[in-house]
């Protein structure tokens, strides 16, 4: 009741005559409005089963042909069930209502939510923003609710409204995401699993107050994402940040990767599957060129190229895939005291002799890799030499021995004829 | 080319009927065991030398993956390397066990000679117009030039397609840039004999107009006397001096092995040239 008088209050407040009214002019009018409340409200205001009276009728409807009947039974189990109808539909009294009813400002009781949403990328949005994601008005349950439209498991379909309409993602320039998702490893673990704990839509970028990740304030802006990952992978997260890819982010480096650089945002795969595997290396190779360039001379990138056989070495496989270190580093993968073990992982019998074979070779450079160089130089000479030599050779002959034959044809024709 | 066919049928027209042995049934069979396990190693080891290239990825995917690929490559490495060891335990035997003649030196050796080097030149002076045409013995230089390119061919690409396929174990005695030059090593040379088989050696011992469509020599194991003394006159010359002309007589091929060949033949110079095609666009692109 005390609840119900105060949203009055507010309601009240906010009329114009406030803002001429002075002081003590505002406390006689509070007192006076209460006591109005005590004496009237109940005569006026019955609970929710007068309005139910008419609007418990499934089939009503308004002048336009909407829906205006409202389930008694789900609005009272809903989160909102223990209010009365014009707690909210604030503009009416008394039986019977004007026919024009004020819209329901949910921002009254929910004003922290209502500016958070005021400055989000939705806040411009002509749908009602509060019931195009937490569902009809009269059927809003805590989000601990299955039923509730914004319960973890129900997030995605709910965001997926509009997110996954291919219009609606051109005329705002977004990517489709919502399919990308469902196939993903978060979405798997949501829609098959049913994780609670799976990343869904608000778990990356927040509710209420979703920003573009180009805001700087965005949890999915570029610097945020490996903290905003980190909330659930933390382990993670930490490994990454030790490593020189988060030290670059952390020092501001936007062109160092964060995790969805090489996960991508939405299309998260297992990184241990097939897809994820083929697509990984040009990712890392977009940054390193001339690593990626080396790789390709070598068997590893030979075999992975060709489809089916995703099992030879990429990036990650040697260098470690978010506690990326330097080489000199002792705790690197690739450190020389490390290396038997990497290449060991794929490699049974690999020894110390073995890990000199360089996966990054180039034999183009002679500074760097001389032996190679002229390994190639002399092989690339030999092949040229050889195939030049007997190309001439061959052109010749065919020429001459053609030549040979339309004359022997032609004088033995003369003879025979 | 149905102009050569009808002069190739008008030289069997005028022949004498008889056939000369140049190959014995072993010769065949490793002449064949070479081509078949050749074409195989060509097959599936172009896509990965070009691995980035659209049919590479294709022809992996046809045959069963990368994973397919590799098993074949490495079935015919073993069989083309067990043909190699028993040509050298011939070759071993026959020389220097038996103490056979002729096998290190001498017309019937594919060992090099002076005379090979006078061929040549000689040779290049007749396509351009400046001499006779040269007197071939029974193995001509372009001949032992094939043979040694194999031979060399096969201890070179063997021993690094080896050393890569048992890396660890050759790490124990190779330097550590080894186990990176052998692949450099493999590709080149492989690179090298598929362009020399697939066009020099297809023309020179085949599509030349003298043996066009192909010589049939190396299926059959006979050829006429005229081809004979055409193609290898100093041979025929010295035989007849000899008097051992007869002893070398033989039947005349069948009819059946002579079509059976000539598809078996017709099938491997295609793949070839196919195999030959997809490598220059890969290379040139």
């Amino acid at each position: 009741m005390a609840e119900a008088a105060k949203v009055i209050r507010i309601q009240r407040a906010g009329e114009p005559a406030r803002n001429v009214a002075q002081k003590p002019m505002r406390i006689v009018l509070f007192v006076l409005g209460f006591f109005a409340l005590l004496l009237c409200g109940p005569a006026r205001l019955r609970a929710q089963s007068e309005c139910l009276a008419c609007h418990g009728d499934a089939s009503m409807t308004d002048t336009n042909g909407h829906s205006i009947a409202v389930d008694g039974k789900v609005f009272g189990e809903s989160i909102h069930g223990s209010l009365k109808c014009n707690d909210c539909h604030a503009n009416i009294k008394e039986y019977p209502h004007p026919e024009q009813v004020a819209k329901v400002e949910c921002k009254n009781c929910h004003a922290d939510q209502a500016s958070a949403l005021a400055g989000s990328v939705h806040g411009d949005s002509k749908d009602h923003p509060c019931t195009s994601c937490h569902g009809s008005a009269h059927k809003i349950f805590p989000k601990t609710d299955s039923r509730s439209a914004v319960y973890p498991l129900n997030v995605p379909n709910t965001c997926g409204q509009c997110h996954s309409n291919e219009g609606m993602a051109k005329k705002h320039g977004l990517a489709s995401v919502y399919p990308k998702y469902i196939d993903s490893i978060h979405g798997f673990a949501l829609s098959k699993e049913g994780l609670l704990v799976a990343a869904n839509c608000q778990s990356c970028h927040g509710s209420h107050n979703i920003l573009s990740h180009k805001d700087p304030k965005s949890p999915t802006f570029k610097t945020n994402i490996p903290n905003t990952c980190g909330q659930c992978h933390a382990k993670i997260n930490d490994d990454y940040m030790s490593g020189a890819h988060g030290k670059g982010v952390a020092k501001g480096d936007l062109k160092a990767p964060v995790c969805t650089d090489c996960h991508t945002a939405h299309e998260i795969l297992q990184p241990t599957e097939a897809a994820f595997r083929m697509q990984s290396t040009p990712i890392c190779g977009s940054c390193h060129t001339d690593k990626l360039s080396t790789y390709h001379d070598t068997f590893h990138s030979q075999l992975g190229l060709l489809g089916g056989y995703v099992e030879t070495a990429r990036c990650w496989d040697c260098h470690g895939a978010h506690k990326i270190l330097p080489a000199s580093d002792p705790r690197s993968p690739i450190n020389k005291a490390n290396l038997v073990a990497t290449c060991g992982a794929c490699h049974k019998g690999a020894n110390v002799s073995f890990v000199q074979y360089q996966p990054h070779a180039n034999a183009r450079d002679r500074k760097l890799n001389p032996e190679i160089y002229f390994v190639r130089l002399f092989m690339n000479l030999l092949l040229a030499g050889t195939l030049t030599f007997f190309i001439i050779h061959t052109i010749l002959w065919l020429i001459r021995a053609r030549y040979n034959q339309i004359k022997e044809k032609s004088q033995g024709g003369g003879k025979n004829a | 080319m149905l102009d050569l066919e009808q002069e190739a049928a008008a030289r069997q027209a005028k022949s004498s009927g008889r056939f000369f042995m140049r190959f014995t049934r072993e010769q065949r069979y490793m002449h064949a065991v070479l081509f078949t396990s050749f074409l195989g190693l060509a097959g599936t080891g172009l896509p990965l030398r070009f691995s980035d290239s659209i049919w590479a990825r294709g022809l992996a995917k046809g045959v069963g993956g990368f994973g397919a690929i590799l098993f074949f490559h490495k079935f015919f490495a073993v069989v083309l390397s067990i043909a190699f060891l028993l040509h050298v335990k011939e070759i071993f035997q026959r020389g220097i066990m038996h103490r056979q003649k002729g096998v290190f030196w001498g017309p019937n050796s594919m060992v090099a000679n002076w005379k090979d080097v006078k061929d040549l030149v000689a040779h290049l002076r007749w396509f351009v117009g400046l001499g006779k045409r040269p007197q071939f013995d029974r193995y001509a230089y372009w001949e032992k030039f094939d043979y040694w390119a194999v031979f060399w061919g096969m201890i070179v690409i063997g021993f690094s397609g080896y050393a890569m396929w048992f890396a660890p174990f050759f790490a124990h005695f190779l330097p550590g840039w080894a186990l990176n030059a052998v692949l450099v090593i493999h590709s080149e040379e492989g690179l090298l004999a598929i362009l020399f088989i697939f066009s020099i050696h297809f023309v020179n011992t085949h599509l030349r107009p003298d043996s066009f469509p192909m010589d049939m020599v190396v299926f059959t194991g006979v050829e006429s006397e005229e081809e004979f003394k055409h193609k290898r006159p100093m041979e025929y010359e010295r035989l007849v001096k000899e008097g051992k002309l007869e002893a070398r007589l033989g039947e005349a091929p069948q009819t059946w092995l002579v079509n059976f060949s000539r598809v078996v033949g017709t099938i491997a110079i295609l793949i070839g040239l196919t195999l030959l095609v997809l490598t220059l666009t890969a290379y040139f692109s």
